[in-house]
């Protein structure tokens, strides 16, 4: 038996990488993929266009604009003289924020009232829009600590902010550590989806049913060679976050892998799925593309799962990569211990143990 | 009107109310879409599980703690020990814990104040930026409060009054929506086409056409046109569920819309059928499709991401994504109005990259196989 | 429409070749000839001999990469619009949009060609009516049967009455009513409107029904003339062989020096001599003379050539008798939805039996062959192979039989080498015995040469030795056979079979279905199916004496098809 499904696998591998499509499927969309989210995906902000439209012309407005200039996530390109130019200023999108300074602003602060300066964002991104009021904000408290400081004026409380496990809160360490997962997923859905459907249009299908393989035989045959390549797939991009995009990896490998692993049981299981349905390599690619579309985006890999609707929410603990995810980023970041882990690491069992036993099912049964 | 354009139009309908899978892509898949995105994908981040240690209870501290309420943004654990906190927020229990420590009631009599401890888990790293400008803002409240209760000192001269406009409850639906209709025009017009064009080569129907006196133009034309058509009405089924499901507001006029949606979708097509001239097996010509339109119309619109803090060479790439311009046309149309001074570049943007799609397809296909 | 033209298509030194997986491939070499207007030319070869890329050079879908084609006075490359709606093409797989219903196709290739709309009901009736399709206009294509999709194929070439139709291997895989039908129409055409036609085909018999034959072969063209100037050469050298054992006779046969061509035709051995050379009298075989046909000239010109068999049929494991039948099958059923694609089919084969399917495509015979070897599920009725039903049978009784299914499905982007190893282990050959039965193969077959060869590059006759090697690995009791020589050219048919006829003759039963003819002459007994059902079993003998009458004292196999079906028909 184990020399039949040796001798399947060895087939398997050969066929896939001698083909110029199959090689193509295994490099090419996990190396764009890469690179776009490695270097694109990222909710940081730099260089934001703003203008200042000050009416004062005391010198505290004078410091805090140069407390604004100072930082690298704004840049100052508009000085209207007038109130009337503001508008067209942000319709165009010439600029994502405006800063209005009223005429007192210098006057009252120096006779220690408050004063107020005003901020207007473009909110066509409300993320964007948000981080902008945020970053601006910091500069302000920033600027009346000094100022209190100044002037002898006791805080009774400040805020010492530290972020753990991503210091310099770059978008790129928690994209990265997903894209294992993510790549982990396509690549070996793709190669376990379209390898029945790739033999059944060159015929080679029938050929191998009337072998005396079992079909237990056939399906290991198929299974363990999508397991390996995956295996080797989230290898490769832990390596290159790890080297490349310089992401710590703080956790145990072995926590990391039993990750891998059993998150592979569904990918592999769910990609057979695929595999038993699909006649033609076009519809298992349809397959497959109707299956990652969801299971990325409710998976928490861009935007957090607890923004979603409660029923959507729900319907997530059906996914595995929502598990897997967690096991990444916390591995990779926190070095979470392994037994902080295991609220995840059982359902993605569950599941992949579930979906591997469906795909057998449909296998025995669609397999004529 | 040629004889031979108007049959391959009438043929290409034909086809397409016969075969199930480009009504799926045109009218199904915006459908799915839009509802996976609308309710899958927000970036509005409510009922952040946020904890709070309160290392020695007193007067003080529990007077300070109250300055982080429940509310809709902040869902508040309260613990014992800064260990436990920290083993919660490990295990993505919480995402943040503010830390009162032991001394904070003696230092914060103290001339400089007593430090309040805010770790984030920085691994999400917008939302713990959100969390950070939450909490900021939170203090700066609590400090005017105590200020004013004790009759004290100005702590924060300067307020600073936000105003966010377009969109004032920022809601992100009302961006992510319009760009998704980018994604989806994106997805009919340039992989539908491929896959149609990639079909008739597959069933040797194009040998069949290629040998009758039809021109090449024709050829082109007569796929452009149907699925212009299609894609039009898939649009109107987009804009509809925006509108009137996600109930995003529509401040621009209907017409602007459609006019720059026109000329998207030609430049989509253009892609598609630039695809085809290529890749001539549906399989190769879906995963072309997918890797070359599909996605940077995700990531490199500016959809989701903000193209201004990409690295410069991937700024520069973002520049021939034709999503680029409309997504940017959209967000505009709907949230701000018909504002010629974005819609007007964006379309010349768009007009140059359907010339130059078309122009190409035009020069590759000449009428000859091999 | 009598054109003044003396020829429709004038080639001269036209070559042409093609990039394929870093090699190029010279599709055509060299190759001048004409073609005479107002008749009826073939273009005969088997497979790669270059037929559709001088079809496509001709309707101006290709440019020659030196040489010119000139069609009907224009050159087709230069001036390719003009050609093209002066002519009618018709592509191999017809060029029908299957979502479309006949009338739809009729209406899409009219507007292509300009036909003008008061003109086109006359001419749909015409064409209708012509091509038998009057009452299913309304159909959609894909549900036409593959004899019907061909006519309106056709219908849809002749939209506007052409000066020239290209027919591109039309022919295939249709049966031979629909074939016949296609002929007469052919010829309507050409007497009736004056038109030229050149169509191209593998089937070597269809050469005789051509006014002219051009005969290519890997590129070249080995001849051009009338069928009737082929097969004068051959006269008085084609001799039947009739005697007890037909396989022994065949196998000394084409060991005898002077003989050509050995091959097994119904009861006898048809042999073709050398020039001058008389047929073998000490073979104890009865000697009657024959007429010659257009496949042994082309035998005989690629035997010059020096096309020669492969391998040495090195005996092998004789099966053990067995009185039981080893194939049975008893009112086999099977539906898809609500389509009996195969109804009451009951027939059973003997050990070393050599037993075949005959008919079109459609005709239900893969569908029966995929149940017999366990691929489907029946609908009902009962199977027997080598005693048990393949489709629950342990794995132990799949080892006993082999299968070479069409197209020769192997794993095209592995090595010859590595599909030996990997069916080798999937019948669990390992060790020893693993690199006996490969090296085995490699030299058997010839293939030692070519072992680190890709097998998708390979010419069609090796990829054909190759399945059948890899069938063979584990040295079955039975072997299924779906349509294993379509398209190869008739010396490595011969070969194949010649390797088949000795298996059988050690006893292993063979079961091989076939839309060819002259195949059916190599069984022991056939059964020929249409429409699901089996018209007729018996040996070849049997079948064509079925269809004898006076107006047809020697009817051949198509004859004896047409005869059942269109009895069939009748009653």
């Amino acid at each position: 038996m184990w020399n039949r499904i040796f001798a399947l696998m060895v087939k398997e591998f050969l066929a896939l990488l001698k083909d110029r499509k199959g090689r193509l499927v295994l490099v090419v969309p996990p190396l764009v993929q890469l690179m776009v989210f490695g270097y694109a995906a990222t909710f940081d902000l730099k260089n934001v266009p703003y203008a200042v439209y000050s009416e004062d012309r005391g010198y505290v407005s004078r410091d805090l604009l140069a407390a604004f200039n100072g930082s690298s996530n704004f840049t100052l390109i508009a000085h209207p003289g007038d109130e009337r130019e503001i508008a067209p200023l942000v319709d165009s999108r010439k600029v994502l924020m405006v800063m209005r300074i009223g005429p007192n602003f210098s006057s009252d602060l120096s006779s220690g009232r408050a004063s107020t300066i005003q901020i207007i964002v473009d909110g066509r991104n409300s993320n964007t829009a948000m981080l902008v009021v945020n970053y601006a904000a910091t500069i302000v408290q920033k600027f009346n600590r000094e100022w209190a400081a100044r002037h002898d004026a006791a805080i009774p409380v400040h805020i010492e902010t530290r972020s753990w496990f991503n210091p310099n809160l770059e978008s790129r360490w928690f994209f990265i550590p997903g894209i294992v997962g993510l790549l982990t997923l396509l690549v070996t859905i793709l190669v376990t989806a379209l390898s029945v459907a790739r033999e059944r249009e060159q015929g080679t299908f029938d050929q191998l049913l009337v072998t005396p393989m079992s079909p237990l035989e056939i399906l290991m045959g198929k299974a363990l060679p999508g397991f390996l390549i995956g295996i080797l797939e989230a290898t490769l991009i832990t390596l290159a976050a790890v080297f490349w995009f310089e992401v710590p990896l703080l956790g145990s490998i072995l926590t990391l892998y039993t990750g891998v692993f059993l998150f592979l049981l569904s990918a592999v299981g769910v990609g057979l799925m695929i595999s038993s349905i699909a006649v033609t390599q076009q519809q298992g690619l349809l397959g497959a593309f109707f299956f990652m579309v969801p299971a990325i985006i409710l998976s928490g890999f861009a935007t957090p799962i607890r923004n979603m609707p409660t029923i959507v929410q729900d319907l997530t603990l059906l996914n595995p990569m929502r598990y897997f995810l967690v096991v990444l980023r916390g591995v990779f970041l926190q070095g979470t211990p392994f037994h902080l882990l295991i609220p995840q690491l059982w359902p993605l069992a569950a599941i992949g143990i579930a979906s591997l036993a469906i795909a057998g099912w449909l296998f025995r049964n669609r397999m004529y | 009107m040629s004889m031979r354009l108007n049959g391959l139009i009438r043929k290409e309908f034909l086809q397409i109310m016969r075969d199930p899978s480009s009504i799926a892509i045109a009218f199904l898949m915006p459908l799915v879409l839009l509802l996976l995105f609308g309710y899958g994908v927000s970036l509005d981040s409510e009922h952040i599980p946020l904890g709070v240690v309160v290392e020695a209870p007193s007067a003080d501290s529990s007077n300070f703690a109250a300055a982080f309420p429940e509310s809709r943004y902040f869902h508040i654990v309260h613990f014992q020990d800064t260990h436990q906190a920290v083993e919660s927020m490990m295990a993505g229990r919480v995402n943040a814990i503010v830390v009162l420590k032991q001394d904070f009631p003696k230092r914060s009599r103290q001339p400089d104040g007593a430090p309040v401890q805010l770790i984030l888990n920085g691994v999400d790293e917008n939302t713990a930026r959100i969390i950070s400008g939450y909490v900021d803002g939170a203090l700066q409240k609590w400090l005017e409060h105590d200020a004013a209760m004790r009759g004290d000192q100005l702590h924060s001269p300067i307020r600073m009054a936000q105003r966010v406009w377009f969109n004032g409850e920022l809601r992100s639906r009302n961006f992510l929506v319009p760009g998704l209709i980018a994604v989806i025009m994106t997805l009919i017009g340039a992989l539908l086409t491929a896959l149609v064009m990639a079909r008739e080569w597959e069933r040797g129907t194009m040998e069949a056409l290629l040998v009758t006196p039809i021109s090449m133009n024709e050829v082109i034309l007569g796929k452009l046109i149907p699925y212009f058509i299609l894609g039009m009405g898939g649009l109107a089924l987009s804009v509809a569920m925006a509108l009137w499901l996600f109930e995003v507001p529509l401040r621009g006029s209907l017409w602007v819309l459609f006019a720059a949606s026109a000329l998207f979708l030609i430049a989509a097509l253009g892609m598609g059928l630039l695809i085809s001239s290529v890749a001539k097996s549906q399989f190769v010509a879906g995963q072309v499709a997918i890797i070359g339109t599909f996605l940077p119309a995700f990531i490199l619109s500016g959809f989701i991401f903000d193209i201004n803090s990409m690295p410069g060479f991937v700024q520069a790439i973002t520049h021939v994504i034709a999503a680029r311009y409309y997504v940017a046309i959209l967000q505009t149309l709907f949230l701000v109005g018909d504002e010629w001074s974005v819609i007007l570049p964006n379309a010349a943007a768009l007009v140059l990259l359907a010339a130059i799609f078309l122009g190409i397809t035009w020069k590759k296909t000449r009428k000859r196989l091999g | 429409m009598q054109s003044p033209l003396k020829y429709a298509l004038e080639a001269s030194n036209l070559s042409k070749s093609f990039q394929a997986g870093g090699r190029r491939i010279a599709a055509l070499k060299n190759i001048s000839f004409k073609v005479r207007n107002g008749m009826v030319t073939g273009l005969i070869g088997p497979d790669a001999a270059g037929k559709s890329t001088l079809m496509r050079l001709a309707s101006g879908l290709l440019a020659p990469d030196s040489g010119s084609i000139e069609v009907l006075g224009m050159d087709a490359t230069k001036n390719s619009l003009e050609v093209q709606s002066a002519i009618g093409y018709m592509p191999q797989r017809f060029g029908l949009y299957e979502d479309l219903t006949v009338g739809e196709n009729l209406d899409l290739y009219a507007d292509l060609q300009n036909v003008a709309v008061r003109e086109r009901p006359s001419r749909y009736e015409e064409l209708l009516a012509m091509a038998g399709l009057s009452p299913f206009k309304h159909r959609l294509a894909g549900n036409l049967s593959g004899g019907m999709k061909q006519k309106l194929g056709l219908a849809c070439a002749l939209v506007r009455q052409p000066a020239l139709l290209l027919l591109d291997e039309s022919t295939v895989g249709v049966d031979p009513v629909s074939r016949r039908e296609l002929w007469s129409i052919i010829y309507r055409l050409v007497r009736e409107k004056g038109a030229s036609v050149l169509l191209s085909t593998a089937y070597l018999d269809e050469a005789e029904r051509c006014d002219e034959v051009l005969l290519l072969h890997e590129g070249e063209l080995l001849d051009q003339g009338t069928p009737a100037s082929f097969c004068e050469p051959m006269r008085g050298r084609v001799f039947a062989m009739h005697g007890p054992a037909k396989r022994t006779l065949q196998t000394a046969l084409a060991e005898e020096p002077g003989v050509i061509d050995a091959l097994i035709h119904g009861d006898h051995v048809r042999i073709v001599m050398e020039e001058g050379v008389p047929a073998p009298q000490d073979m104890g075989a009865e000697i009657s003379p024959l007429p010659p046909r257009f496949e042994d000239s082309f035998v005989t010109m690629l035997k010059k050539r020096g096309g020669e068999f492969h391998g040495n049929a090195n005996p092998g494991k004789t099966i053990p008798e067995s009185p039981l039948p080893v194939i049975e099958l008893e009112s086999l059923q099977r539906r898809f939805g609500g389509f009996t694609a195969v109804k009451n089919v009951t027939f059973s084969v003997s050990r070393g039996e050599v037993f075949g399917l005959l008919g079109a495509n459609g005709a239900g015979k893969s569908t029966t062959f995929r149940m017999l070897c366990g691929l489907l599920p029946p609908s009902g009725g009962k199977l027997r192979v080598a005693g048990v039903d393949l489709r629950h049978a342990a794995s132990r009784a799949r080892a006993k039989i082999g299968y070479m299914s069409q197209k020769f499905s192997l794993y095209g982007n592995l090595s010859v080498l590595e599909n030996l190893n990997f069916f080798g282990a999937a019948y669990g050959l390992t060790g020893k015995q693993g690199a006996n039965r490969i090296s085995w193969a490699l030299e058997e077959f010839s293939l030692s040469q070519i072992a680190d060869s890709v097998s998708a590059d390979l010419p069609l006759g090796y990829k054909q030795r190759l399945a059948l090697a890899c069938a063979l690995m584990h040295e079955p009791e039975i072997l299924f056979l779906d349509e294993p020589t379509s398209g190869v050219d008739p010396i490595a048919r011969r070969e194949f079979w010649r390797r088949i006829n000795d298996l059988a003759s050690r006893g292993v039963t063979v079961m091989v279905t076939t839309h060819f003819m002259e195949e059916a002459e190599y069984c022991d007994r056939l059964a020929i199916m249409a429409m699901g059902e089996i018209l007729t079993i018996g040996t070849p003998t049997e079948i064509k004496a079925g269809a004898r009458s006076k107006a047809l004292p020697e009817p051949s196999m198509e004859d004896a098809f047409i005869r059942l079906i269109e009895s069939r028909g009748s009653s």
